[in-house]
């Protein structure tokens, strides 16, 4: 299966798209400012529609079916929440319309920071991050800012866990701190000794933690109460990387926990869709200590509901504030689909969530670790982490299984990550799938391994039934051809 | 219960199978004390319900869609054809992650490289990545590049005072950590502050008053300095005008919501980001490459992903990881619905009803225009009242969404009002804001 590209498409004089005649006196064109040649297609509105509709066929998705990407919450995506984020009432809105327009929006982000601040425990949230990682950022810069403003302007080092995102240690880099590693120990928890070491010699230098809780073995952090009391007795801060989020819905709050600062994805644990990669939504919530540095602007209440009248809303920008993380609000439309999401939810309803992701992956973790080997055999949260290694099979890695599932109508786990575990295969199949789905996938995984000692070429070669073969990445770094020239 | 697919049954084999009583087993590692909290949000609500209360508070809002609209400032009122949602709703699409699994995901990845095409021909550069999340944080990442490129020995970066306030504010918030000189408030020739310690230029053009001009002269003091020239650009202005890569400017970067993202009242938006060849490898986010199959097929992965956070860490170019690819793809959509010829004539519209409007307004007594030179869609105008008075007046007496007050971020520009005017302004609009100014100050 393939699609020829839009520019092999394109026919001279084709357009998709009629526009009114000018209704105004022309005015003369800068001349020395006008260009020349566009090199844009020219197609017609069904060529439009017919190539992008045949190229989304060429895309696994969650409408499509099972999608266990761990560390991704590849859950469900309700279609009531696409419905109500193009509201012509909210998609036309501009972003610079005098207050007094636009408070329906305002309400809306207002009890979307209260709803967010009671899930996580916090005493503030800015929604204004556009993504996990931009959360991140903001956090870490939150946290560099608290201790400047103390006057501690030699704390420089932020600790981050070997199973810790990416992100974690370049948001760090980018903040101009830098990173220190912290093993984990063998339950898959952080290593106390190795942690009460490192803060025992950089102690005065610390920033803070970054820890992801369930962390990225979709274990949680035991002894996570003594790690925050750790970080704290020597003047550090606990950030909490929220990627996990969906295990602890109702479960526990982070603030509770002792994280000072969190990042909250929208798109993977409040059911926002990922949209083939973006826009997330990174909300970031703070304890009382980190409130007044959290970036402008957040919405406050400025007039209290009352009888007669509905409440005001108004921006406000934090007091100590880092400053923007980027124009405007943060991504509206993402929020509108979260709050429609947590509406329907309620408080049982989100518990319910982590209930049955933490259920499902428990179930299937049960189904299939006689197959692939649990490094960390422990109860687990909402996701779990095995190698893709068969027994009597040397040749076959954890990408060869992969590539079969999808010959089994499955899309493959996240591979080789988190790095401490050999060709990982981590596996999060959310509270959305059924316990059919469930079973199937277990029952892909055990001919699988089947398959891997009885014809591991089979698997080399696999898939076999995408719409393209295994494709050659070595090349496309080397020729490195990132567009069309005809 | 919404979106679970359990039954009692299916919980009770489960549970069995796992070898547990109930799930509250499985939670054991959670510290009792802070245990399933009593969380205080209100009680959910019904489909039915949810789009009563969502619909309820959509309605409270007055929209660009509920009388004309003249205000831009870096969000803009363009036209968005029925084919570009059309797409966005595929759920293949919009349901899909990353694409990291590149044989189940050649539908978004080849929609990727045809959109970094489109942005390399409006450009005229000859790299795009797949998005950032904003304009601001695409100059921010801009700047960052042309830091890196540097390697970090030249450390001040000089911005012109009429880039976007919010994206100039957001480049200082970016790079708060990494001792760097950020100049954005010198009101002069941009060339005269270069020096061999400066790694870039950025230059908006359109500018944030609208104004437009010929970059080649800024281009070769920056080049002369051994400096780079970002140039943040409106892509809705390239379908019109000369494209920075031809003024010779090094990255190209700007927010791509005019093409098929819609207001949405601030985001989610698209940063797009354009440069040379020779920076690639110093550049943030994802980037699309072309390769064959096992069969040599043509096909697209992700690549150069050695500059990324999560196989660099912390030497990463960037920590970007989610971007903006949805609204990547609907600019991609925009662009290939408007065609070479329809981004020329939404342009052009854009520029004479814009210069129609400006000579209309320019005739009121008491308003006054000056004369900047060339522009596109957006203007200066003085005021005869405070601009939030004018606002004010035009939504509630004529039911019009006014301009930006400019008395906001530059304090020696109290009284003026930047206008924008798009095509969704016809004439009649123009006509009814004169008609509206007119009164108001008759």
């Amino acid at each position: 299966m393939t699609e020829p590209l839009l520019f092999e498409l394109s026919r001279p004089g084709r357009c998709a798209t009629v526009l009114p005649a000018l209704d105004v006196p022309p005015t003369e064109l800068p001349g020395n400012l006008v260009r020349g040649e566009l090199a844009l297609p020219e197609v017609s509105e069904a060529d439009v529609v017919r190539h992008y509709t045949r190229l989304s066929q060429m895309n696994y998705s969650v409408d499509t079916g099972f999608y266990p990407l761990g560390s991704c919450t590849m859950k469900y995506n309700p279609k009531i929440n696409e419905e109500m984020t193009r509201l012509p009432g909210f998609a036309n809105l501009h972003p610079y319309q005098d207050e007094d327009s636009v408070q329906g929006a305002l309400f809306l982000m207002y009890y979307l920071q209260e709803f967010l601040k009671e899930i996580g425990g916090f005493a503030g949230v800015s929604l204004q991050p556009a993504a996990g990682a931009q959360g991140e950022l903001t956090g870490v810069l939150m946290m560099r800012a608290y201790h400047l403003d103390r006057g501690d302007a030699a704390r420089d080092v932020i600790l981050v866990p070997d199973s810790a995102h990416g992100t974690n240690p370049a948001s760090t880099s980018m903040s101009g701190l830098r990173v220190l590693e912290v093993p984990s120990d063998l339950r898959g928890n952080v290593d106390m000794g190795a942690l009460e070491a490192a803060c025992g010699e950089h102690g005065d230098r610390l920033v803070g933690l970054m820890l992801t809780n369930p962390n990225t073995l979709g274990l949680f952090e035991e002894r996570v109460e003594e790690i925050a009391a750790l970080v704290h007795d020597c003047g550090g801060l606990m950030y909490g990387d929220g990627a996990n989020m969906n295990a602890l819905l109702g479960i526990a709050r982070p603030g509770d926990l002792g994280f000072d600062v969190l990042h909250y994805n929208l798109h993977k644990t409040f059911g926002t869709p990922h949209g083939g990669g973006g826009p997330g939504s990174g909300p970031v919530g703070a304890a009382p200590s980190l409130v007044d540095f959290l970036p402008g602007p957040v919405v406050e209440m400025d007039e209290e509901w009352s009888e007669e009248s509905l409440p005001h809303f108004t921006f406000v920008s934090p007091q100590k504030s880092i400053g923007r993380m980027k124009a405007f609000y943060g991504h509206f439309g993402v929020m509108v689909r979260a709050y429609t999401y947590i509406r329907m939810l309620g408080a049982g309803g989100l518990r319910r969530v982590a209930e049955h992701a933490v259920l499902n992956a428990n179930y299937l973790m049960s189904q299939v670790k006689d197959l692939y080997r649990v490094p960390y055999d422990r109860t687990c949260m909402h996701e779990f982490v095995c190698e893709g290694i068969v027994p009597g099979a040397p040749d076959v890695r954890a990408l060869d299984i992969s590539k079969r599932l999808i010959d089994y109508g499955f899309h493959p786990p996240t591979n080789y990550f988190p790095l401490i575990v050999h060709e990982a295969l981590m596996i999060e199949p959310t509270e959305t799938e059924s316990k059919e789905t469930l079973d199937a996938f277990a029952d892909a995984l055990r001919r699988i391994a089947e398959e891997a000692r009885a014809d591991p070429d089979l698997l080399h070669q696999a898939p076999l039934s995408a719409p393209v073969r295994r494709l050659d990445e070595v090349r496309a770094a080397r020729e490195l051809i990132l567009r069309w020239e005809g | 219960m919404p979106y679970i697919p359990h039954s009692d049954a299916d919980r009770r084999a489960m549970l069995a199978a796992i070898g547990v009583q109930s799930v509250e087993e499985l939670l054991a590692d959670v510290p009792a004390h802070v245990r399933f909290p009593d969380l205080n949000l209100p009680p959910a609500l019904s489909e039915m319900e949810a789009r009563r209360e969502l619909e309820s508070l959509a309605r409270s809002n007055f929209t660009a869609a509920d009388g004309p609209c003249f205000l831009g400032a870096g969000a803009y009122h363009h036209f968005v054809p029925a084919v570009v949602d059309a797409i966005l709703r595929r759920g293949e699409f919009y349901t899909a992650y990353t694409p990291y699994q590149p044989e189940v995901s050649q539908g978004t990845l080849q929609a990727i490289f045809e959109y970094q095409t489109m942005i390399c021909a409006l450009t005229g550069m000859a790299v795009s990545n797949a998005s950032h999340y904003d304009g601001a944080t695409a100059v921010a990442e801009a700047v960052i590049t042309a830091v890196n490129v540097h390697r970090m020995k030249r450390r001040k970066v000089i911005i012109s005072p009429y880039v976007h306030p919010e994206y100039r504010a957001v480049v200082r918030t970016y790079t708060q950590g990494m001792g760097l000189e950020i100049g954005d408030r010198e009101i002069g020739r941009l060339a005269d502050s270069l020096d061999q310690d400066t790694a870039c230029v950025v230059v908006q053009s359109p500018d944030f008053f609208g104004r437009i001009e010929d970059l080649t002269p800024l281009a070769e003091a920056a080049h002369a300095a051994g400096a780079l020239l970002v140039v943040v650009a409106d892509p809705i202005a390239l379908g019109l005008l000369k494209s920075p890569g031809e003024f010779g400017a090094d990255i190209v970067v700007g927010e791509g919501q005019g093409m098929g993202a819609g207001l949405n009242f601030g985001g989610p938006y698209l940063g797009f980001f354009a440069t040379r060849e020779e920076y690639v490898r110093r550049m943030a986010g994802r980037l699309v490459g072309q390769t064959v199959d096992a069969d040599g097929k043509r096909g697209f992965v992700l690549t150069l992903s050695t500059r990324e956070q999560h196989i660099r860490r912390e030497k990463a170019t960037s920590n970007i990881c989610t971007n903006q690819g949805l609204v990547a793809l609907a600019a991609a959509v925009y662009m290939a619905a408007l065609g070479r010829c329809g981004m020329r004539q939404v342009a052009e519209l854009c520029y004479h009803r814009a210069h129609y409007a400006r000579q209309r307004i320019g005739e009121i007594d008491g308003f006054s225009v000056g004369d900047d030179g060339p522009f596109f869609k957006e203007f200066v105008v003085r005021c005869p009242r405070p601009v939030p008075e004018v606002n004010e007046y035009l939504l509630a007496e004529w039911g019009i969404i006014g301009g930006y007050d400019l008395g906001r971020d530059y304090v020696q520009l109290d009284g003026h009002m930047l206008l924008c005017v798009t095509e969704m302004n016809p004439r009649e609009e123009i006509d009814m804001l004169v008609a509206a100014l007119e009164e108001m100050t008759a």
